[in-house]
Formats: C-alpha cells, sequence, structure tokens
C-alpha cells in the first residue's frame, strides 16, 4: 500500500450527505479487475456521464476540480456497502484523501487499508471548506499526516484526530497481513486453547 | 459494572491488545460469495493460503440469475466467471461450498442460519455489509471489505477496534400487519443512517422478545442503513429452537454444552451502555420509503414531507434531491403513488415467514404490476413450494423465481429501467441501486404484496387476510 505523509491538491466539493458506496462505484462494475484500465471511468459514474457517455455537468467534470485529488464531503460519506471497489475508484483517480464530518465504518476502514486518508472535521469546518473552494475553483488544500494536521485555502489550519495505529500503518504503508503473521504463534496458541473450551462450536 | 452481550463475545475472542486499543480478534466463521471470486487468485499470489478452509463458507448470489437452475444457464462471460471461479476455490481449497445446483444455496445471509453456521455466541463476517443479519442469533457478525477479507482468510483473525454501545429497546406490542421491517424503518428515521456509526447496536424489549426470528434478522440485517456495523439479539429459548437440529448445529453433549453456554450470552442487569433509544411498538405503522437514504421513511398514513418545514439546511437539500429523483410532491399521499415493479426477496426479507406474509396478502388477489417474487434460497422455496406457496403468487400473475440477491442489487440481470419506481422488500432506495435511473421504495413483504395487488401503495392492515 503507498504510504501516506504529505499532501497537498486542489480540492472538490461533493455537495451529497450521506453519500452512498452505491453513488461511489455503482453496482455493475463489481465485477471488474483492479486493474482495469477504465477502473478511473467508475467513479461516481451516474453522475458524471449521460447515458450516450458525454460529461455531466457533475462538479468533478467541471475546469480546475478535475485535477482534484482531495474530496471535502458532507455527513456520512462511504455509507451502505461494504465494496472496496469504492475505494479503487477513489485510487484509479488519484484521490489521496476525503474530508467529511462523518464516514461509514466499513469504508473507512477500506480507505485506510488503501493509502486514502479519511479526515474527520466538524459539520462546520467542512461546510466552511466546500464553500472556498466552491468560490475559488482550483483552491488547494494541504494535509500533513504526522501532524495531523490540514491547511485551507485561506491557511487556516485544522487538527485532526486519527488512531495511533491507522496513522502508523499509513505513514509507512504498511500491509495488515504482513503485521499479523508476526503473531503467528499467539494466533496458534490462542486458537488450540479457544478450540478446546469451545469444542461445542467446531 | 457488568458486561453488554457484546462485550461478552468480543472480550472471548481477544487474541492480544496493542496499546492504542485495537484488537487481534479471531474469527469462528467466514462467509463468502461470488462478488469475492478475486480473493483466492490474489492471496496466491502473496504466497498465502487459506489458515482454516474447515471454517470458510461459500454460494454464490450476487450473480446468480433468478432463472438459472444450473451453471451453464448463467449467461457466458463475467457472470459466469464469479460463479465458476468460486466453484473452483472450493474444490481447491476444501472449503464448504453451496453451488446452485444443491439446495441448501441461496442468499449467504439466509444460507448461514439455516444451515446452523451461524451460532451464538461466536464471531462471524463476510465481505458485504448485511452480515449484520447474523447478529440475530446472538452472534456477533459483521461486514468487512476485500483487504479484511484477504486477512481474515491468511489468518482467521481481524484488527478491531471496540465499538460503542448502544441499545434500542422496542417496548410494548406490535400491531397486527407491523412488522420487523417495519420496526427497522422506524428505528432508522428516529436514529438516521448515521445515528449508530461507530456503535454495536442491541435490540431489546418486550416487542423484540415476542418476535419470530425471522423478523429479528431483518431488523439486524438493516442496522447497517442506521450505520452500525454489527446489530445483535439476546439468544432466548426461540433462538435455541431455531439451532437446533440444524446441519452445522453441534449434537449430543456439544449441543448441551452450547446451550448452557448460550444461556449466559445476555447483557448483565447492571451492564451501561454508552447510548439507550427507547420506541414505543404501538407507536409504529407498516412504513414505506419516499428518499433515496433508508431514514426517509413514512408511516403509510403520512404524507410526502415538504423540505421547506424542515428547519437543517443539509437535510432540506438532501430532501429536494430526494424528491426530484423519486418524481414526488410534498404533501403527496403515498396511495396515491403507483409503483412498475414489485420486489419480494432479498437478505431482509425472503425467509419462509416473508413468503408466507405475501402471500396471505396474494392470495385469491391478482397483480396489477409486475412482481418478482424471489426466495433466499433453495430450502426457502422448498418449504413454500410444500406450503402451495408459490401457487398462490402465480395465481396471482406474480413471477416465482430461483434463488439470489436478484433485484436488490441488480447484478443478475433482474433490474429496474431508468424511471421505473418499485415497491422492494430489499434493503437499500439509494439513487441507482435497482438500475441506473430506478426508483425504489422500501416495504415490508406484506406491504409489497399489497402494493402488487392495488398497482399503488396501501395499507396493508386494510386487507383481510
Amino acid at each position: 500500500m503507498e504510504a501516506f505523509k504529505t499532501f497537498a491538491s486542489v480540492a472538490v466539493p461533493i455537495d451529497i450527505p450521506n453519500c452512498d458506496t452505491d453513488q461511489i462505484i455503482p453496482a455493475r462494475f463489481l465485477r471488474r479487475a483492479a486493474d482495469d484500465p477504465d477502473y478511473h471511468s467508475f467513479l461516481f459514474a451516474d453522475l458524471r456521464f449521460e447515458k450516450d457517455g458525454s460529461d455531466t455537468e457533475f462538479v468533478l467534470n467541471q475546469g480546475p476540480y478535475r485535477a482534484g485529488k482531495i474530496f471535502v464531503a458532507d455527513i456520512n460519506w462511504g455509507c451502505g456497502s461494504s465494496r472496496e471497489n469504492a475505494v479503487t475508484a477513489l485510487t484509479a483517480n488519484g484521490i489521496r484523501s476525503v474530508i467529511a464530518p462523518s464516514f461509514g465504518d466499513i469504508h473507512y476502514s477500506n480507505c485506510i487499508k488503501n493509502g486514502v486518508l479519511p479526515v474527520p472535521l466538524s459539520v462546520e469546518d467542512c461546510a466552511t471548506l466546500r464553500a472556498q473552494i466552491r468560490e475559488s475553483p482550483g483552491a488547494e488544500i494541504a494535509i500533513d499526516l504526522e501532524t495531523q494536521s490540514l491547511t485551507g485555502p485561506d491557511q487556516t489550519t485544522y487538527v485532526f484526530e486519527i488512531n495511533a495505529f491507522d496513522k502508523h500503518r499509513l505513514l509507512n504503508g504498511l500491509d495488515d497481513v504482513e503485521l499479523t503473521l508476526e503473531f503467528d504463534t499467539q494466533i496458534d496458541s490462542f486458537e488450540l486453547i479457544y478450540k478446546t473450551e469451545n469444542d461445542w462450536a467446531y | 459494572m457488568g458486561k453488554t452481550l457484546f462485550e461478552k463475545i468480543w472480550d472471548k475472542h481477544v487474541i492480544t491488545q496493542r496499546d492504542d486499543g485495537d484488537v487481534l480478534l479471531y474469527i469462528d466463521r467466514h462467509l463468502t460469495h461470488d462478488l469475492h471470486f478475486r480473493s483466492f487468485g490474489k492471496l496466491k499470489e502473496k504466497g498465502l493460503k487459506i489458515r482454516c478452509p474447515e471454517q470458510l463458507y461459500g454460494t454464490p448470489d450476487h450473480s446468480v440469475p433468478t432463472t438459472a437452475k444450473v451453471l451453464s444457464d448463467i449467461p457466458e462471460g463475467e457472470m459466469r466467471e464469479t460463479v465458476e471461479v468460486l466453484a473452483q476455490a472450493a474444490d481447491e481449497h476444501g472449503f464448504h461450498h453451496f453451488p446452485m445446483t444443491d439446495e441448501r444455496h441461496g442468499i449467504v445471509h439466509v444460507v448461514g442460519p439455516e444451515q446452523g453456521i451461524t451460532l451464538p455466541g461466536l464471531t462471524l463476517v463476510c465481505g458485504d455489509s448485511h452480515t449484520s443479519t447474523h447478529g440475530a442469533l446472538g452472534c456477533l457478525a459483521f461486514g468487512i471489505g476485500s483487504t479484511e477479507v484477504q486477512h481474515v482468510l491468511a489468518t482467521q483473525t481481524l484488527w478491531q477496534r471496540k465499538p460503542k454501545s448502544m441499545r434500542i429497546n422496542v417496548t410494548g406490542t406490535l400491531g397486527t400487519g407491523v412488522s420487523g421491517k417495519d420496526v427497522i424503518l422506524a428505528v432508522i428515521r428516529k436514529i438516521s443512517a448515521a445515528g449508530g456509526t461507530g456503535y454495536a447496536i442491541e435490540y431489546a424489549g418486550s416487542a423484540i422478545d415476542n418476535m419470530s426470528m425471522e423478523g429479528r434478522m431483518t431488523i439486524c440485517n438493516m442496522t447497517i442503513e442506521a450505520g452500525a456495523r454489527s446489530g445483535l439479539v439476546a439468544p432466548d429459548d426461540k433462538t435455541i429452537d431455531y439451532c437446533k437440529g440444524r446441519p452445522f448445529a453441534p449434537e449430543g453433549v456439544k449441543w448441551d454444552q452450547a446451550v448452557a453456554y448460550w444461556k449466559t450470552l445476555c447483557s448483565d442487569a447492571d451492564a451501561v451502555f454508552d447510548k439507550e433509544v427507547t420506541l414505543d411498538a404501538e407507536s409504529i405503522a407498516p412504513m414505506v420509503t419516499w428518499g433515496n437514504s433508508p431514514q426517509y421513511a413514512l408511516g403509510v398514513h403520512e404524507l410526502v414531507p415538504d423540505p421547506e418545514l424542515e428547519p437543517d439546511p443539509i437535510t432540506r437539500a438532501e430532501m429536494v434531491a430526494a424528491l426530484d429523483y423519486m418524481d414526488l410532491k410534498p404533501g403527496m399521499r403515498l396511495s396515491d403513488i403507483s409503483v412498475d415493479t414489485v420486489f419480494i426477496g432479498a437478505c431482509t426479507n425472503s425467509r419462509i415467514e416473508d413468503m408466507r406474509a405475501a402471500a396471505a396478502v396474494a392470495k385469491g388477489r391478482h397483480a396489477k404490476a409486475r412482481t418478482l417474487v424471489v426466495p433466499g434460497s433453495g430450502l426457502v422455496k422448498k418449504q413454500a413450494e410444500a406450503e402451495g406457496l408459490d401457487k398462490i403468487f402465480i395465481e396471482a400473475g406474480m413471477e416465482w423465481r430461483e434463488p439470489g440477491c436478484s433485484m436488490c442489487i441488480a447484478m443478475n440481470g433482474d433490474m429496474l429501467a431508468p424511471g421505473e419506481r418499485a415497491a422492494s422488500t430489499s434493503n437499500r432506495n439509494f439513487r441507482g441501486r435497482q438500475g441506473p435511473g430506478s426508483r425504489t421504495h422500501l416495504v415490508s413483504p406484506a406491504m409489497a404484496a399489497a402494493a402488487a395487488v392495488c398497482g399503488h401503495f396501501a395499507d396493508v392492515r386494510d386487507f383481510v387476510v
């Protein structure tokens, strides 16, 4: 997984409360391979493209936002389906961070495991940032994970929360399975005792 | 201080805890389905093996056409490939597999409890958000992403952060014609689609105690629509009776040990929840959703709301967008909304009780809209046919199909045309969920059948069944 240390980019306002993962990637693309060369076009496919394939007026099709790699979203971003394909659709477009007041639990976890940083800020702060980047298309946001801080287009600094383990994994681009395999002996001994004590389940 | 039910199960499965609070959790059961067909190849690429194939259970559900009985009935291409690859992986790795020709086959969240794979006190995961369903048996069950699926395959464990605890008490007695589906829609309306985010929910109260296992599964199924990854109901005699004699359930001495343990699985009287919510069962009417989030639900006699009266600007904007997408006007009666298609099925509502509830309304009547009835498994189908329910549906002009996820996610060819409106017993009314441009209203099986025979939404309590 790609490490996340600092990142700055044009930011895109996604003004959709409760934006579910069905919007982020419609189900008809879920059987596609992650290295499908068209994967980038699956992101928000039903909002970005007309039936004939031409562009809609969706924000990602507008001028400077096309280059945006940071999203500023609304409440409950990524709710609904557990489809990790939603994160693959983000990374296929180079999106490295989503700033939102709240996240769907499973999607949050999927982001962390794929080098995409979920940044929780208050409803008001997210609304302020969205307003700023709407008023100045192309305005940038800069994120520093080490200091857990973000600098908005007006140079205001915001501090955000992240679990220490998640931060460590992202800063170092660590893969969970490799990390867990170091606990192999502990898993073995737990399993032996657990299965003996609960042999009704096995 | 006492422990909650959640804590009792959680604590028993903790292998180790990190300083930051994350724990390595042991996973008893892993369920999988066709959409994770790429998992096995990826695992091999990394030089990893499935650690405990005997704890893995697979069945194809998302990509199976409900007109198909055998593999060759599935159109060639990616749909068939997913089903084929899952079967090949089961052969190669030796995990349990219920292929589409096996009567035990069906939607993974129907099959688990039906086969006794899901049991009280266990941890169970699946790469599907509706894994919360299994919590109805007092099993700690939650959906995971595909990286976590790989992790469980390789290690039989997961790193997890302990969620906060919420208890939802549904007190009193539900009225006639009001089901588990109406309860969970009323819950989500009350706490919002994000109200459960970061929590594990336990459902309690007399309405839950008196509810069937099927009804409890419907409630736990849609717990994820309130934002919580898992929902639990404490196992009781009904749960124990339900599990007894199921193919994968313990027998003999092991059964007695299991039951003795299960009887300890309840929240202690002095356990403290981070949040408690109470709903009065008598106040819950049959529900219909009108917007593009399950939180936008109405009692059947309420009117489509007016965004102008909504004080919160975010909600107001979302309501305006939903009315536009759904082609509805503020103040409309639900009975004035006609439906093009009715879908009775999905992991929410495709069990035998759901089939019976829909059939009771359909009996002797005729559908005025295209209606698909899709049982949740081959065994549900067999049972329904033994009871003659299939004939009731067919005589009512409805289509009686083979098991699968079907029109809930529209990945198997069953879908709505753009602009089409459905009364659906599934769990998500998201934009495009049942096909691009589709308009979904979530309802119970009885309400879906009532909409089918009326051609528009109707109060199932007005039907003599």
